[in-house]
């Protein structure tokens, strides 16, 4: 009954070749613009903001940026704390030095940043492929969170060796620091996050993406047909970067305030999105959506059922999530590898028969 | 002879000895790479996990006491007991390979065929869950082991280069006893899988998967034969680096020293994890010592993975990895 497409005639190839060509699709797309623009603004306070919807917006773009790197060109990183460390001490010595430029500004230019740093670590995927690429990208972590640490330039040699935002404003609003609005801090990220998602969106289906899958699909065939190896591999870490790097920057200014590099960027980080990555599902961008709603909520699910339902120890609680983490991943591996948004799909492919199956 | 000379040398001595126990760790991933071609990253935890349960068990802690103890109330801890460390270690094996079996049936078997990745992100979350199951079973609070290995500094080496050097070199007992260890283990695998059946099997599956269901060996057993291999391996590996710096998660992190050695040494090869030890156990403490206060320290968080890296570029498989041979 849903998702039907009988009745829905396209009559141009843009009609043709939209996102969503199902009307019922298409709709709910506009409906969740409108209620996460138009609506959740006006509902919003600090604990939601905080807790769920910040995270959940920063993390789906890195998780969008990593996919693109992993599921649609099948380069494997655990680099992604690493990058992500770029793009926040890069936004941090942008504020720092030109404090009158717009916020907008600083994200996306340590978005370039971290993209050209990604360029530089992915060099070696040219020469190495599969698990030697996964663990050469470890290299990339291990050395970054190093270098922020060490090297004072970094974090202006404060005392603490931490790194916090100061207070900025995009058109007169406070967007970082403690006196930042909720609803402001949500709008700055949801902007950048429909952004990303849109260009990822676009950039996945046109020729760019499409060479990225033949590199995924088989490096060596898709090289004989005229598939540039190097410029595919290239891009998609280039433009992975630009996004991690972007969530980095928004993570640091936005949503923590303060930064520790080991702490914030570390390799769990690294672990954490790919996990989002992988749950979500390879390869689509609604996965990473998926993905990075279903980590950023379960630890808050399993907090508010264990601690203030069942009044058990934060620390058992704690365990308890690393469990169910883990049995998690197994499981989706097992049942799903495709992940949530292999769900979905088959979701709607029943949601289109329903009531009437036959 | 100069003294920085001197200086290098027992940095050297030292860098060998830390090689040694990464190569210990490396091992156990090269065993299961090469049987089922599964990057086993949770080798690391369950290093953890191993030497965990030996602590618990010599202690007679009571396994999930705390959970028990906010569901239901009460203060159980232990049972009263203090084993010997001998049958500890013997209690502990059974529990690898427990884990080794419950590993293959609940999660190996049902992933068999997909691609590599797959399989290595299971590995991943497998790892979480041993963590966490770890910590719910014994407590996370840092624990100290002590099965006898003996510990502190070596007293003839420090007399005879002094006498040699006027300087006398500090070598720790305990690494001289891993290091010796992990020789042993080395021989005997070797051994196991040159001259017995079941080793002969191993290797056969390690070949080629098809071939070896064909004339007859049980991949599932070799499966599991293999992650006891593995889990054992790690018993060895946290009881050596337990007894070093105690029982606690960093433990785990010994999985992340181990792989660069194995980009070194290739993946498929067990003189390439030890060789490919040595030289980062060499390399990262010979840098620290020479370039390190220039850059502010503590380099050997990166050193090794820069060092494989760089090497990778020039070699794609490694030291003594097999060719990697691609057909469309």
């Amino acid at each position: 009954m849903f998702y039907r497409e009988a009745g829905d005639f396209k009559t141009s190839y843009v009609a043709d070749g939209q996102t969503f060509p199902i009307r019922f699709d298409r709709m709910r797309y506009y409906a969740v613009l409108v209620a996460a623009f138009g609506v959740i603004p006006f509902f919003i306070n600090d604990y939601w903001a905080n807790a769920i919807l910040l995270p959940f917006l920063i993390y789906a773009i890195a998780t969008i940026g990593l996919n693109i790197l992993v599921g649609y060109c099948g380069q494997v990183s655990l680099g992604t704390g690493g990058f992500m460390a770029v793009g926040a001490y890069g936004c941090y010595k942008l504020m720092t030095t030109f404090p009158e430029v717009s916020m907008i500004v600083h994200v996306l230019l340590s978005g370039g940043i971290t993209a050209a740093v990604c360029v530089v670590f992915g060099l070696p995927s040219l020469r190495i492929k599969g698990f030697y690429l996964a663990v050469a990208t470890l290299a990339a972590q291990f050395f970054l969170v190093w270098l922020f640490n060490r090297v004072p330039w970094f974090y202006n040699n404060s005392a603490s060796g931490q790194i916090s935002a100061p207070e900025r404003e995009v058109f007169g609003i406070v967007i970082t620091g403690p006196n930042a609005s909720a609803w402001a801090t949500y709008l700055f990220c949801l902007i950048f996050l429909t952004f990303c998602a849109l260009v990822a969106r676009n950039l996945t289906r046109g020729s760019v993406g499409r060479s990225w899958m033949a590199i995924r699909d088989m490096d060596i065939a898709a090289e004989i047909i005229g598939v540039n190896p190097m410029k595919a591999k290239m891009t998609a870490f280039a433009v992975s970067g630009f996004f991690i790097g972007v969530s980095g920057a928004l993570f640091f200014s936005v949503y923590l305030g303060a930064v520790e590099v080991g702490e914030a960027f570390g390799i769990q980080k690294s672990f954490l999105v790919l996990f989002m990555v992988i749950i979500g599902g390879l390869g689509s961008i609604f996965g990473s959506f998926a993905g990075a709603a279903f980590l950023v909520l379960l630890p808050v699910v399993l907090k508010v059922l264990g601690v203030d339902v069942l009044g058990w120890p934060t620390d058992i609680v704690v365990h308890f999530q690393l469990v169910i983490v883990g049995a998690l991943i197994v499981f989706f591996l097992i049942v799903e590898p495709h992940g949530l948004a292999q769900m979905w799909r088959v979701t709607k492919e029943k949601l289109r028969l329903w009531p009437f199956p036959h | 002879m100069s003294e920085q000379l001197v200086f290098a040398m027992e940095v050297t001595l030292n860098g060998l000895m830390s090689g040694v126990l990464y190569a210990l760790v490396a091992l156990g991933f090269v065993l299961i790479y090469k049987a089922s071609g599964i990057f086993n990253y949770a080798q690391g935890v369950m290093a953890l996990f191993a030497a965990m349960t030996l602590v618990g068990i010599m202690n007679g802690q009571v396994p999930f006491s705390h959970l028990i103890n906010a569901v239901f109330g009460g203060h159980i801890t232990h049972f009263g007991w203090n084993l010997p460390g001998a049958l500890a270690i013997g209690l502990t094996v059974g529990v690898m390979i427990l884990l080794a079996w419950l590993v293959q049936v609940l999660v190996m078997r049902h992933l068999v065929g997909q691609e590599p990745i797959i399989l290595f992100m299971a590995t991943i979350g497998l790892a979480y869950f041993l963590e966490g199951l770890a910590d719910l079973m014994w407590g996370s609070e840092l624990k100290t082991l002590d099965v006898g290995l003996p510990q502190g500094i070596n007293l003839w080496i420090d007399e005879t280069t002094f006498q040699i050097f006027d300087y006398g070199f500090f070598i720790d007992n305990l690494d001289l006893v891993a290091t010796v260890i992990a020789g042993l283990l080395v021989a005997g695998l070797v051994m196991f899988s040159q001259y017995t059946k079941q080793g002969r099997a191993m290797r056969a599956v390690a070949d080629d998967h098809q071939a070896a269901l064909s004339v007859g060996i049980s991949l599932n057993f070799i499966w599991v034969l293999v992650w006891s291999l593995a889990g054992f391996v790690a018993l060895v590996a946290g009881i050596v680096w337990g007894t070093k710096s105690g029982v606690q998660f960093s433990l785990s992190l010994i999985a992340l020293k181990a792989l660069p050695v194995l980009m070194l040494g290739g993946f498929t090869s067990i003189p390439g994890a030890i060789v490919g030890g040595l030289i980062i156990g060499v390399g990262e403490k010979l840098f620290e010592f020479a370039i390190g206060p220039l850059v502010g320290g503590a380099t050997e968080n990166w050193f090794a993975y820069v060092l494989a890296l760089v090497f990778l570029v020039f070699r794609p498989q490694g030291l003594f990895g097999e060719k990697i041979i691609e057909r469309v």
